[in-house]
């Protein structure tokens, strides 16, 4: 692939998997710059680290604004992790030549993706503090 | 334009290219550290299934001093992708900038505005890990 200073690679050409994939990457990176910038600015920044315990976590998720938080959550796990498999699937393109190596790497992202990706919208759903 | 590499260990350490490849290698390096974070993250948020005790547990993972100090190497790989990226994308945009004057003419633009966020944020960050050492 086309890889550029600075960064990111020429858009590939035609409309197959490879153009999908660059501008998805393009998408989610916009999006990302909102939904992840905000999240950490709103943990580290407005509540605290140090004040963040299973009641922050369940006031947030069960509160008024509850089902909206946990959409905003779903939508931030779901675009970061889609756009981290994707980035290091450019990694392992790049760096891993030998092709049965490099298939193997990435099954291995993918099923751990897919591990990652069901345990957070588990909890992002199934999430119940018992009424603390 | 940088090649794909097939050179060995020695040369993802050598300067090749322009003013771009420090940023290309960052922008490597800070995703591959972000992906390795988020794994985590969903790790520890997925530990609220099993009740207080054993999310709490993992959390002094990031309230202790080393994971104050790690806080700050999110916040800068978090800024640093978010700011190139988005330089990435407006050059795909606009298509000129890749001209050499106006490509470097960007990345001070880009540094300048990642370091007028940056600076004031790891500050307070810094003052929470000597909180935390106390």
């Amino acid at each position: 692939m086309s890889r550029r200073e600075g960064g990111g690679h020429r858009r590939p050409e035609g409309s197959g998997f490879e153009a999908s994939a660059w501008f998805f990457m393009r998408v989610s990176g916009v999006v990302l710059l909102g939904l992840a910038v905000f999240h950490l600015f709103w943990m580290h920044f407005v509540i605290g680290v140090e004040n963040i315990d299973f009641n922050a976590v369940a006031g947030r998720w069960e509160g008024r604004w509850g089902p909206l938080w946990r959409l905003y959550d779903l939508a931030l796990l779901v675009f970061a992790l889609a756009h981290g498999v994707n980035g290091f699937r450019y990694v392992l393109e790049d760096y891993v030549q030998r092709p049965g190596r490099r298939l193997a790497l990435k099954s291995i992202a993918y099923i751990l993706s897919f591990l990652l990706i069901s345990a957070g919208a588990y909890i992002i759903f199934t999430f119940d503090s018992g009424g603390v | 334009m940088i090649q794909p590499t097939n050179l060995g260990p020695r040369s993802w350490l050598s300067y090749r290219g322009g003013s771009g490849y420090l940023l290309w290698a960052l922008h490597r390096v800070t995703g591959l550290g972000l992906l390795l974070f988020l794994a985590l993250h969903i790790v520890d948020i997925f530990l609220l299934s099993f009740g207080p005790a054993a999310f709490e547990h993992l959390l002094v993972l990031y309230t202790s001093p080393p994971g104050r100090l790690m806080e700050i190497f999110l916040l800068f790989g978090v800024l640093f992708h978010a700011v190139n990226g988005l330089r990435i994308i407006v050059q795909d945009l606009f298509t000129k900038s890749w001209e050499r004057r106006r490509h470097d003419r960007l990345i001070v633009v880009q540094l300048v505005v990642f370091l007028l966020i940056f600076l004031p944020a790891a500050w307070i960050m810094f003052g929470s890990f000597l909180e935390s050492l106390s």
